[in-house]
């Protein structure tokens, strides 16, 4: 990509970003689904318990991520970068788990 | 070059603003640092030895609060840019302050947390799980005041009247930091809080 092109390419990206009432939407569906993760405190789900945490958590970051941090609007060169920290640490801590026998010892 | 045109990456080979890049893989390696502090926890959450469990100490509504207080300093982060950006100063001022607010007293909140774990008997050397515990939260509760320090400085700097609308870039940098701070916590929130824990 020239370096035209990149610059008209982050120009296009960088002044899209949402109104504030866009950022209260995202701020009250996040406050939702916080409410949600503290009910499974009280209410007892069983087997589902963790992996329900866990989308919820992941569709929290997500939420975070792509509005607040406006990855969904900036170049997909930020997004690269960071995924690959948070990829690279992921997988070096599953490795590291699984070397101390934590999935079969707890 | 205009120090406008450096800001918003014009004069770039990638046309991206390197400060932005450098923050992003910035917060890209701290997911390493994180991650090492997050596992170490899991792997040593059963060893308490003679001290309490985490089950037994951990105050599961009031960490909701602070993590509700958190989530929402990420909000007003974003309306603070959002504000510079339109060029209302008085407002973006307004919503830098409340930033810094509720992430003080996150910081009151984990405060009273960990004297109350001191006072039922849970030190830093107690046990591999208080020091994985006090390691992992202590280091995200010093990132959120490194935040707070760098929002004041904003706001500082906003009343002195350096901070003007060619400037949101900064403000947006610094958001960065401080959502990324707050992602963490939601980490940190499910995996030490909400996913039970032993108990002695």
């Amino acid at each position: 990509m020239s370096a035209d092109t990149a610059a008209e390419h982050a120009e296009d990206h960088a002044h899209e970003h949402p109104s504030d009432g866009k950022y209260i939407q995202i701020a009250i569906i996040l406050g939702v689904i916080t409410a949600a993760e503290v009910a499974t405190y009280f209410v007892d789900i069983g087997a589902a318990l963790i992996p329900t945490l866990m989308i919820m958590m992941v569709v929290k970051f997500f939420f975070v991520a792509a509005w607040f941090m406006h990855l969904r609007f900036d170049s997909s060169m930020f997004t690269t970068f960071f995924v690959s920290g948070l990829v690279l640490a992921t997988l070096v801590y599953i490795l590291f788990l699984t070397l101390f026998e934590f999935w079969t010892k707890g | 070059m205009s120090e406008a045109a450096t800001d918003h990456g014009h004069g770039t080979t990638t046309g991206l603003s390197h400060n932005k890049l450098a923050m992003w893989v910035f917060l890209g390696s701290e997911c390493l640092l994180f991650g090492a502090l997050i596992s170490t926890y899991l792997l040593y959450r059963n060893k308490f030895a003679d001290g309490p469990a985490p089950g037994d100490i951990f105050d599961i509504p009031f960490t909701s609060v602070s993590s509700f207080v958190l989530l929402m300093s990420s909000l007003t982060m974003v309306l603070a840019l959002s504000a510079l950006q339109r060029g209302d100063i008085r407002n973006n001022r307004i919503w830098l302050l409340t930033t810094a607010l509720l992430g003080a007293l996150f910081i009151g909140g984990q405060v009273y947390e960990f004297t109350t774990f001191l006072r039922e008997g849970l030190g830093y050397t107690t046990s591999p799980f208080s020091s994985a515990f006090f390691s992992l939260t202590g280091f995200h509760g010093i990132h959120v005041s490194l935040g707070i320090v760098m929002l004041m400085s904003l706001l500082i700097s906003s009343l002195r009247g350096n901070l003007k609308k060619e400037n949101a870039e900064t403000v947006e940098i610094v958001g960065l930091y401080w959502h990324f701070v707050d992602v963490v916590w939601i980490f940190i929130f499910t995996v030490i809080y909400l996913v039970p824990s032993p108990t002695t």
